[in-house]
């Protein structure tokens, strides 16, 4: 059994589709890079790196005090890499190399098979005229409506698969799909039958019934379609009604959510559950996991427990790290307290921090407004909405990184992406309180800028093979490096629904003035 | 007006200690509904069912009769709750009901009349 799988989310074409090779590799390229930048939390810092780097947990002594100067940082900082990227890079690329020959293999199979139905009703009508024309019966009307319908489904079928298979896939399975795979076989199954009894029936014999030929040809038609059909509902209907609910807890801080889904497998489970994280769980901030070191150090110390005498060290060591254990708890521990009196007081500071922001913002807003046709202003007044951000920024700029420094924020919002929000929000007439909604609150991960924050490479830990199906109980893991979704199933209960009918005539109420209560 | 005097002893039972009849009536209660007062705007506690080998069966109360007090606190002038609550106090064993009862309420008062 298959413990562990990876897939990584790069995207490509999926089903009949066929897409440039090479472009493809671009793609995966680039993505490659920034998905690895975006994977690391903690980094050793390589001598010379840049100032706005995208990593979080260096501390207040890192120089990012651009509210007091307010010059705009150039990009090159951006595009460095360190010894530790390449040798993740090129990991990454033999890795997804292999990968990705087995998925072109997929992807080309599946089209050949298209190709190969939609022309074979076309050839089982052409190759007779082609080979034994004169021998031909005519065949006046019934033929030609027949031709009009073979044409009128082949085109119905070409816009059914391009709507159900031409699509731009999510991710990339560990395994196999298994119903793809069911279907694929099933088409090319009925292909190669029809073929088969063409070649004996039609070709050896040099049948002369054309209508009956083409009647052949429009049967097959009709097959492919209802195999369409077939696979619209597995593929699409089959998982529309809810059957479990997923429940997805963060291992670090404990965010958790639930979600109803229907029959899936494992793995596209995995991948819904991927879907929405992104857009409900807040982002990951590994500054916010730990209790401040003043509560946690006086835990260090604990008692030395000395034996004297005994020689059989396994029972003792069991014995002694428990006499500690109890002995450590028995003992009076003030730590809560400093816990409790901490969390107040940063309460209390991330309040008045914010409360000089959100002036100060009000402020600066008050600073600039849309220009009105009927206004006469000197051409040098006027601003486009980067240059207006520009102007008013200095006045909270000092605020904000105060703001965002309380409250561990700070590796997440550069100074050019907050210009950006800015710009964005002048633009669009918002007032300074919808400027601040994205500050005040730690919001879905998908909110921050793409390339640092959304690392696609997820890894899959399941205990039974990834293809089966959900069932109640069932529990898988999706890991990245510093943290873990760890996923439950559970079945969404059958109800009993009974009927009660009310006649609407029965309501009346009378005054409850003679009560009897018996002592 | 003659009056009963009498003395129930409250029985335990599990947690509670019960006297083995019901009440009703009372001045927030509707004094019309009540099918034990002669005079329908009476809003005194009246007697309204007696459990069969009770403490109060046992000391001689009757269905119909009327509470006028317990244990020296007056019952015609309280609402329903207060009523109950110093039928059952928890501290107390024995109550002493004075009653008035309507048959003899009716001799008295054929008897002031002729």
């Amino acid at each position: 059994m298959d413990n562990e799988s990876q897939y990584s989310g790069y995207s490509y074409k999926s089903g009949h589709s066929r897409g440039s090779p090479r472009d493809r590799r671009d793609r995966h390229r680039s993505k490659s890079r920034d998905g690895s930048r975006g994977d690391k939390s903690v980094t050793i810092q390589a001598p010379g790196e840049p100032l706005l780097d995208n990593e979080s947990t260096r501390g207040d002594e890192r120089d990012d005090n651009w509210g007091e100067t307010t010059t705009v940082v150039t990009g090159t900082s951006e595009h460095s890499i360190s010894h530790d990227d390449i040798t993740r890079i090129t990991k990454d690329m033999e890795d997804s190399a292999h990968l990705d020959c087995s998925r072109h293999l997929g992807v080309s199979l599946a089209g050949a098979l298209a190709l190969l139905s939609f022309l074979t009703p076309l050839a089982f009508m052409l190759l007779p005229q082609l080979l034994w024309r004169e021998d031909l019966e005519p065949c006046g009307t019934p033929c030609e409506g027949l031709f009009i319908s073979v044409a009128f489904k082949l085109l119905i079928l070409l816009l059914g698969s391009w709507a159900l298979f031409f699509r731009r896939p999510k991710a990339f399975f560990p395994r196999v799909f298994v119903f793809r795979a069911l279907l694929m076989v099933l088409v090319f199954l009925l292909v190669v039958s029809y073929w088969l009894f063409y070649g004996v029936r039609i070709l050896d014999s040099r049948d002369r019934n054309y209508q009956g030929i083409v009647q052949y040809a429009v049967s097959l038609v009709d097959a492919l379609l209802f195999v369409h059909y077939l696979a619209v509902v597995l593929l699409e209907l089959r998982q529309l009604q809810p059957q479990f609910t997923l429940k997805a807890v963060r291992s670090t801080d404990g965010a958790s959510r639930f979600y109803n889904v229907g029959h899936l497998s494992i793995q596209r489970a995995a991948v819904w559950i991927l879907e929405n994280y992104y857009h409900d769980f807040p982002v990951y901030n590994p500054a916010l996991l730990n209790l401040p070191k003043s509560v946690l150090s006086k835990k260090m110390s604990g008692f030395k427990v000395y034996s004297l005498g005994e020689e059989n060290t396994t029972n003792n060591s069991t014995g002694q790290s428990r006499a500690v254990i109890a002995a450590a708890a028995r003992r009076r521990d003030n730590s809560h307290n400093e816990y409790y009196y901490e969390e107040a007081e940063h309460e209390r500071r991330v309040r008045k921090r914010r409360a000089r922001l959100v002036v100060a913002v009000e402020e600066a807003f008050t600073h600039i407004k849309r220009l009105q046709e009927e206004d006469q202003k000197n051409p040098r007044e006027i601003m486009d909405p980067r240059e207006a951000a520009q102007a008013i920024f200095a006045s909270m700029a000092r605020a904000m990184q105060k703001y965002l420094r309380t409250t561990k924020q700070q590796p997440y919002h550069t100074m050019e992406s907050i210009l950006q929000h800015l710009e964005f929000c002048i633009t669009h007439d918002m007032t300074p309180k919808a400027f601040l909604e994205r500050y005040l609150s730690a919001g879905p991960t998908i909110q921050y800028h793409k390339d640092r924050w959304l690392a696609k490479q997820w890894t899959l830990v399941s205990e039974e093979p990834v293809t089966n199906g959900l069932k109640d109980g069932v529990v898988f893991v999706l890991k990245r490096q510093d943290f873990s979704l760890v996923v439950s199933t559970k079945k969404i209960p059958f109800f009993k629904l009974s009927e009660e009918f009310v006649d609407p005539k029965s309501h009346k109420f009378v005054m409850r003035l003679q009560s009897e209560t018996s002592v | 007006m003659s009056l009963q005097r009498i003395e129930i002893h409250k029985l335990r039972q599990g947690d509670n200690l019960i006297l083995g009849f019901s009440i009703g009536g009372g001045i927030d209660q509707d004094p019309a509904q009540n099918p034990f007062s002669e005079d329908k705007t009476d809003k005194g506690i009246y007697v309204t069912r007696v459990t069969e080998g009770g403490p109060a069966e046992v000391a001689g109360l009757q269905i119909g009769d009327k509470i006028m007090q317990v244990n020296g606190w007056d019952m015609t002038m309280v609402t329903h709750d207060q009523a109950r609550k110093r039928l059952t106090k928890r501290n107390e064993e024995v109550v002493r009901l004075l009653v008035t009862r309507q048959s003899l309420q009716k001799a008295v008062q054929q008897s002031m009349m002729s």
